[in-house]
C-alpha cells in the first residue's frame, strides 16, 4: 500500500506504536506505583538512587531515572503511567468528535433544510476559543475522565462537521453521484456507497490532527490545574506540580514535557504523511 | 461592495446569538442550584437568595435569557463574587497586557511567517522547504507551556538576557515594557508562525501551479515579481483567513502564556476565575473573547473585498 | 532566415511514462509571415515543443539534445536572463484557457502594462497610450473601460483578446498559440481565428499554432506538421497534407474527422414516439434577501420529440441551455414548467416515489469520463448498481455486466478493476455499458465525446450508433460540434439562450439553415469548405 511507503507515516506511526506499547507495558518497565511518595526521596536529580515505601510498608531501593518531585514520587513512573491517560484521553476525544462530527456534517450536507441552523450553531461553538469551552465545561461538570474527554471533544466537533459537510456538498456535484441518481439509487444508499467512502481519507487525516489537539488540550487543562485531579498522573499534572520549583529542579517539567511534545509530534507527522498519500487536496485546508 | 459588508455584518448576529445562548446555558447546565454555584462555597442562605432574585431564576427561562442579554448588551456583565468588582471593570483592568501581548505576537508572526512560506513554496522540495515544514510541525506539537519553560530556561536563566516573568506597563517605560513582553510573544508566536507559514506555503504553491503564472513567466517577468505580484497576491485570501482563524489559537495560547510568565492579563484572569469557580467572570471573559474573535474575523472578511476584486457582491 | 527553427529536438520524460521521450528528434521551421499548424492528439508532445521554445520547460522535462533558433539566435544555449528578455518582446505565447490564464486580482490593462514596463523604458503616459492602442487593435469594445476592468468581468472571447494583446504589444517576431480557441464557443472561435490571421498579416509575424482540430488547420494554416507520440509524422503545405497525406497515421486522423456532410439516413417518420417534451422550461431565480432578484431562464418553452431508433441532436454553444434540458429530461433537476412525456407518461413533476420505476427508462452518459465513475468502486460494481436497485440478484446482474462489457468491446475480465486503470475512451465505454444495463428506451448523451481525442471520438460515436441500431434506442445527443451532429443525428434542434431556434431533419438543416443563428454557427465552423473523412 502506498500509504505505508511514505516516510512520515512510517516515522510517526512507529513512534506512536512504541508509545502505546510503552504505556501499555508501564507496570513492567521498571516502574513503581506512581502515587507512592517517600519524604526521604524528595527532589532527587535524574539518575539518583533513593528509597520508595510501598503500600505494604516495604522499603525498596529504586533508581529514579528521571528524578523525583517534591513529594518524593518517581517522575519516571509517573511519566509512563501518565502516557496511558494522555493517550486514552486523546484517542477517545478524537473518536467522540469524529462520531458526532460525521453525523452532523452528513446531515447538514445532504438535508438542505438542516444546513443553515446546524452551521450557525457550529459557527457559534467555533467562535468560542476551544480552550475556554473546555475549561468552562470542566469547571461545570467536575473533572472526571469521561467529562474531560467530552469537554475536549466538543470544541472539535464543529471542525469535523464542517469538513464532512464540505465534502458531502462537493461530492454531491460529481457526475458519478448524478449517475447513481439516474440509476435509481435511493438517497441513503448514495450516502453510504458513494459519499462516505470518498470521505474516509480526509476524515482519517483530520482524526489524527484532532487526536493531537486533544492530547495537547488535556495537558494544558491539567497544567492550569483545571483538568484531572492531581493524584491521577498526567503529563500536564506532573508539570503543574513541578512548575513551582522549575528554576531549581527543571527535570520535573522537562521529562513530561519532552514526552508530550514527542507524542504530539508523532501524531502530527503521521497525519501529515497520511494527508500526503491519501488526500493531497487537503494540503491547502489547514 | 457595501452590500457585501452589510451582509457580513448581519451574518455575525446569529453567531453572536448562539454564543450568547451557549454562555448563558453554561450555568444552567450544571447539576445543582445555579444561585448556590454562583454564590460560591462561602456564601450563606441570604446571599444565595439575593442572587436567586437577581438572576430571576423563578421566571421562565426565555425571559431570564432576555434579561441577561439586555444587561450584557448594555455592558453590564454582572459582578464577580471573588474579586468583588463588576466583571466589566475587571476585564477593563486586565485588558492592556493581553492586548499588548496579542498585538506584538500577531505582528511578529505575520512578518516572519509569510516570507518564510513564500520562500518555501518557491523552492518547493528543497532543503529550506523541508526545514520549514519540519519546524512548522514541531511548532504545532510542542505545547506552549513546554516551549515557554524551555525559552525561560535558556534565555533568562542560562543566558540572562531577558527577565523571567512579569509585566511592565507601557506607561512605565517602553524598554521594560518590551523586555518583559518579548519572550512571551516569541513563545506565543511560534505556533502562530507555524500555522501561517504552512498555509502561506500551501496557498502560494497552489497559486504557482495556476495558468496565470505560466502567462507571467511567458511575458519575461522577473521571478520576484511573479512570486509577489502574481502568486502571493492570489494567495492573500487564504492567508488572511488563517490569520483570522489563528486568533482562536492565539487566545488559547494567551491563557497558558500569561500563566507561565505571570502576566496579569485576561488569560490569567480566566484561570483564576475557573479555579475560584467564579461564574460571572468566566461568563464575562468567554463572552468578551468570543466577541473579539467574531469581530476580528469580520474585519478579515471585509478585507477580502480589497484583496480579491471578484468578491464584490 | 526562418523566424523559428527547431533542429532534432529531443525532450526526455521522467521514468515511468509510456515512452522515453516526450519529443523525439523533431525538426521543423516557421518562416516569416507564415502560420504553421502543429497538430496532434493529446499526449503527442505539442505543448512540450512550445514550452521548449519559450524555455519554460519544468526541470522534470529536460532538453536532451537538439537546437532551437529564434531568428538565428540559439535559444537552447541562451542564458535564463537572455531568455527572459526575449519572452514577451521577441517571442510571445497565447494559452488555451482564457478563464485561468489571466491573473484574477490584477487589472487587465496592468497586465499588458507589465510587459511594457519590463521590456521598454517608456514613461507611464506612453505605456498607457500603447496599451490603449493594442486594446483597440484586438477589437475589444469600449477600450477606455477595458483599461479599468478585471478579468472576471470579461467573457471568454474577450479575455482571449486581452491575452493576444499582451502577446502582441511589443510586436514579437514569433507568436506561439497553444490551442487558443479550444475552450471557446464555435462563434467566438471563428472571431479569434480571424483576429489572429489578420494580425499576423498586418505585423508579418511567424505563428506556431498548436491545435488538435483539423478544421482549424484547414481554415488558417499555410503549412502543417503532424505529431504522433513525440515524433514528427508528417510535414508539408496545408493542401498537400490534408488532401494527399503520405503518412498512415495522418491519413487515419483525417479520416476520423467527421465531415460536415450529414450521413444518408432515412428517418422513419412513423416510428413510435419515445420522448416528447411540450414547452419545457427551467427558470433559476437569484436567491438571498439582499441581492437583486436575477431571473435566468436556462431553458424556455422547449418542445422536442424523439422517435424509437432515431437520434435527435441538440446543438448549441455554452449557455444555450442544452445541458439544463438534458438534466431536466433525466430528472436530475426539476423543470419549472411544461411536460416531459416518456412513452405517454408525464415525468415533469412526478414525486420521487412515483418517479423511481420510470427512471430506468431514461439513462444518461456524461461528458467527463474522469468524473463519471466512483473512483473507489470497481467497474463491476458500477455496472450492477442499476439492476441491483431494481431487484435483480447480484449474480444475474454480474452476468449481464459481462455481456455488456463485451458489447462495448471491452474485456469482461476487467470487471474487477478500478476506473483509474482505464483510459478516457475506455471509461466512456464503461459509462455507456452502465447506461445500457437498465435497458432504457431513451439514452441521453450529454457532450459524451467532447472530451475525447478525435480518433477515440470516432470509435465511441461508431459504438453509439451500433448500440442504437441494435437496441432500437431513441437517443438525445447533446453537442456543440456540428460535425459530430452530422455524423450521428437524424434530426437536429438548434438552441440559443434557452430556446429552440430551428428544428428539422439533419440534411435539411445542414443544407439550408434558415434561422440566422444557425447560419452563423455554420459560417463559424472552421474548415467547413473541406470535405474530411468519415
Amino acid at each position: 500500500m502506498k500509504v505505508l511507503a511514505n516516510w512520515s507515516v512510517r516515522i510517526g506511526g512507529a513512534a506512536l506504536l512504541v508509545l502505546v506499547l510503552v504505556a501499555a507495558a508501564a507496570p513492567w518497565l521498571g516502574t513503581v506505583d506512581p502515587t507512592l511518595f517517600d519524604a526521604a526521596s524528595r527532589d532527587l536529580r535524574p539518575g539518583e538512587a533513593g528509597e520508595v515505601t510501598t503500600l505494604e510498608g516495604e522499603t525498596i531501593r529504586h533508581v529514579f531515572l528521571m528524578g523525583s518531585d517534591s513529594f518524593g514520587r518517581d517522575i519516571y513512573s509517573r511519566v509512563l503511567y501518565g502516557a496511558r491517560v494522555s493517550l486514552v484521553v486523546g484517542i477517545s476525544a478524537a473518536l467522540v468528535a469524529l462520531f458526532f462530527g460525521v453525523l452532523l456534517g452528513l446531515a447538514a450536507g445532504y438535508v438542505r433544510a438542516l444546513d443553515g441552523p446546524l452551521m450557525r450553531v457550529m459557527d457559534g461553538i467555533m467562535a468560542i476559543p476551544a480552550i475556554l469551552i473546555a475549561i468552562a465545561l470542566v469547571a461545570l461538570w467536575r473533572a472526571t475522565l469521561p467529562t474531560v474527554i467530552f469537554a475536549i471533544a466538543i470544541p472539535e466537533i464543529p471542525r469535523v462537521a464542517r469538513l464532512v459537510r464540505a465534502l458531502a456538498l462537493s461530492i454531491r456535484e460529481e457526475p458519478y453521484v448524478e449517475a447513481a441518481v439516474a440509476l435509481g439509487t435511493p438517497a441513503a444508499r448514495i450516502m453510504f456507497s458513494h459519499i462516505l467512502p470518498n470521505c474516509v481519507a480526509p476524515l482519517l487525516v483530520q482524526a489524527t490532527y484532532t487526536c493531537a489537539f486533544a492530547i495537547l488540550l488535556e495537558a494544558i487543562l491539567s497544567f492550569l490545574g483545571v483538568g484531572l485531579s492531581p493524584d491521577i498522573p498526567t503529563w500536564g499534572n506532573i508539570m503543574a506540580e513541578g512548575r513551582v520549583q522549575f528554576v531549581a529542579y527543571p527535570h520535573n517539567v522537562f521529562f513530561p514535557g519532552v514526552f508530550l511534545a514527542v507524542t504530539v509530534l508523532a501524531v502530527n507527522i503521521l497525519g501529515d504523511g497520511l494527508r500526503d498519500t491519501l488526500d493531497p487536496k487537503m494540503a491547502k485546508r489547514v | 461592495m457595501y452590500n457585501f459588508i452589510l451582509k457580513r455584518l448581519l451574518s455575525t448576529i446569529p453567531v453572536l446569538l448562539v454564543v450568547a445562548v451557549l454562555v448563558f446555558s453554561l450555568l444552567r447546565l450544571t447539576p445543582g442550584d445555579p444561585a448556590a454555584i454562583m454564590a460560591g462555597d462561602a456564601a450563606n442562605a441570604e446571599q444565595i437568595e439575593r442572587i436567586r432574585a437577581g438572576l430571576g431564576l423563578d421566571q421562565p427561562i426565555v425571559l431570564q435569557f432576555g434579561i441577561w442579554l439586555g444587561r450584557v448588551v448594555k455592558g453590564d456583565l454582572g459582578e464577580s463574587f471573588y474579586f468583588r468588582i463588576g466583571v466589566a471593570e475587571l476585564i477593563r483592568q486586565r485588558l492592556e497586557p493581553t492586548f499588548a501581548l496579542a498585538a506584538l505576537t500577531i505582528l511578529m508572526a505575520v512578518l516572519v511567517a509569510v516570507p518564510l512560506g513564500v520562500a518555501a513554496a518557491w523552492r518547493f522540495g528543497g532543503w529550506f522547504d523541508r526545514a520549514l515544514m519540519g519546524f512548522s510541525v514541531m511548532g504545532f506539537s510542542v505545547p506552549v507551556f513546554v516551549l515557554a519553560y524551555l525559552l525561560i530556561w535558556l534565555v533568562s536563566l542560562k543566558l540572562g538576557w531577558l527577565p523571567v516573568q512579569g509585566y511592565r506597563r507601557l506607561a512605565d517605560g517602553f524598554l521594560p515594557f518590551i523586555r518583559h513582553l518579548i519572550l512571551p510573544a516569541i513563545t506565543l508566536s511560534v505556533i502562530y508562525i507555524a500555522l501561517i507559514a504552512r498555509v502561506t506555503r500551501a496557498s502560494v504553491l497552489e497559486a504557482l501551479g495556476e495558468d496565470y503564472i505560466r502567462t507571467a513567466r511567458a511575458k519575461g517577468l522577473p521571478e520576484m515579481r511573479v512570486l509577489v505580484r502574481h502568486a502571493l497576491a492570489n494567495a492573500a485570501v487564504p492567508i488572511a483567513t488563517v490569520i483570522g482563524i489563528g486568533v482562536a489559537i492565539l487566545i488559547g495560547g494567551v491563557v497558558v502564556t500569561e500563566s507561565v510568565y505571570a502576566i496579569p492579563g485576561l488569560g490569567r484572569l480566566t484561570v483564576d476565575a475557573v479555579l475560584a469557580r467564579d461564574f460571572p467572570t468566566i461568563q464575562g471573559v468567554i463572552l468578551f473573547f468570543s466577541c473579539v474573535y467574531v469581530l476580528v474575523n469580520l474585519l478579515i472578511d471585509v478585507s477580502y473585498v480589497f484583496l480579491d476584486p471578484r468578491i464584490r457582491y | 532566415m526562418s523566424t523559428l527553427r527547431i533542429q532534432d529536438l529531443t525532450v526526455r520524460l521522467p521514468p515511468g511514462g509510456d515512452r522515453a521521450d516526450a519529443v523525439s528528434k523533431v525538426s521543423f521551421s516557421v518562416e516569416k509571415q507564415e502560420i504553421l499548424c502543429l497538430v496532434g492528439e493529446s499526449g503527442s508532445g505539442k505543448s512540450v515543443i512550445a514550452q521548449a521554445v519559450m524555455g519554460l520547460l519544468p526541470n522534470t522535462l529536460p532538453v536532451a539534445s537538439g537546437k532551437i533558433f529564434l531568428e538565428e539566435e540559439e535559444l537552447t544555449r541562451a542564458s535564463e536572463r537572455r531568455l527572459r528578455g526575449l519572452r514577451g518582446a521577441h517571442m510571445a505565447m497565447v494559452f488555451q484557457e482564457p478563464m485561468t490564464a489571466l491573473n484574477p486580482v490584477m487589472r487587465c490593462a496592468a497586465q499588458i502594462d507589465e510587459v511594457l514596463r519590463e521590456h521598454t523604458g517608456l514613461a507611464p503616459a506612453a505605456r498607457r497610450a500603447r496599451t490603449l492602442e493594442i486594446i483597440r487593435e484586438v477589437a475589444l469594445p469600449d477600450p477606455e473601460r477595458m483599461l479599468e476592468s478585471y478579468p472576471h468581468q470579461l467573457s471568454g472571447g474577450q479575455r482571449q483578446r486581452i491575452m493576444i494583446a499582451m502577446a502582441l504589444v511589443l510586436e514579437p517576431a514569433l507568436l506561439i498559440a497553444d490551442e487558443p480557441t479550444t475552450a471557446l464557443d464555435v462563434t467566438t472561435q471563428a472571431q479569434i481565428l480571424k483576429l489572429i490571421v489578420e494580425l499576423q498579416r498586418r505585423h508579418g509575424m511567424g505563428v506556431l499554432f498548436i491545435t488538435h482540430d483539423f478544421g482549424v488547420v484547414a481554415e488558417i494554416a499555410h503549412r502543417v506538421a503532424v505529431l504522433r507520440e513525440g515524433r514528427l509524422a508528417e510535414l508539408g503545405a496545408k493542401l498537400d497534407v490534408l488532401l494527399r497525406p503520405r503518412d498512415e497515421y495522418t491519413r487515419m486522423l483525417i479520416k476520423a474527422v467527421p465531415t460536415l456532410q450529414p450521413h444518408a439516413r432515412d428517418a422513419d417518420a412513423s416510428a413510435p414516439l419515445v420522448l416528447q417534451t411540450t414547452r419545457l422550461s427551467k427558470t433559476y431565480r437569484g436567491s438571498g434577501w439582499l441581492s437583486r432578484k436575477r431571473v435566468v431562464e436556462a431553458a424556455s418553452e422547449v418542445s422536442i420529440e424523439v422517435r424509437k431508433g432515431q437520434t435527435l441532436g441538440i446543438v448549441g454553444e455554452s449557455g444555450s441551455g442544452k445541458s439544463t434540458l438534458a438534466r431536466c429530461i433525466v430528472r436530475l433537476i426539476e423543470p419549472s414548467g411544461g411536460e416531459i412525456r416518456l412513452g405517454g407518461v408525464d415525468l415533469a413533476r412526478l414525486p420521487p416515489r412515483a418517479l423511481r420505476p420510470l427512471r430506468r427508462r431514461v439513462q444518461i452518459v456524461f461528458q467527463d469520463p474522469y468524473r463519471s465513475l466512483n473512483p473507489r468502486r470497481t467497474v463491476g460494481e458500477a455496472l450492477i448498481e442499476g439492476p441491483v436497485n431494481y431487484g435483480v440478484p447480484r449474480a444475474a446482474a454480474l452476468e449481464r455486466a459481462s455481456r455488456l462489457m463485451e458489447l462495448v468491446r471491452m474485456d469482461p475480465g476487467a470487471l474487477g478493476r478500478y476506473p483509474h486503470q482505464f483510459s478516457g475512451g475506455q471509461r466512456q465505454r464503461i459509462c455507456i455499458a452502465r447506461a445500457l444495463a437498465l435497458d432504457p428506451e431513451l439514452l441521453v448523451a450529454d457532450e459524451a465525446v467532447s472530451a475525447l481525442d478525435v480518433s477515440v471520438q470516432a470509435q465511441v460515436l461508431a459504438l453509439l450508433d451500433e448500440v442504437r441500431l441494435r437496441f432500437a434506442l431513441a437517443m438525445l445527443f447533446i453537442t456543440h460540434d456540428l460535425r459530430v451532429a452530422a455524423r450521428v443525428c437524424d434530426h437536429v434542434a438548434v438552441m440559443q439562450r434557452g430556446r429552440i431556434v430551428e428544428c428539422g431533419p439533419v440534411r435539411e438543416i445542414f443544407r439550408e439553415p434558415r434561422h440566422e443563428y444557425t447560419r452563423a454557427l455554420f459560417a463559424a465552423a472552421p474548415g467547413r469548405d473541406f470535405a474530411f473523412g468519415g
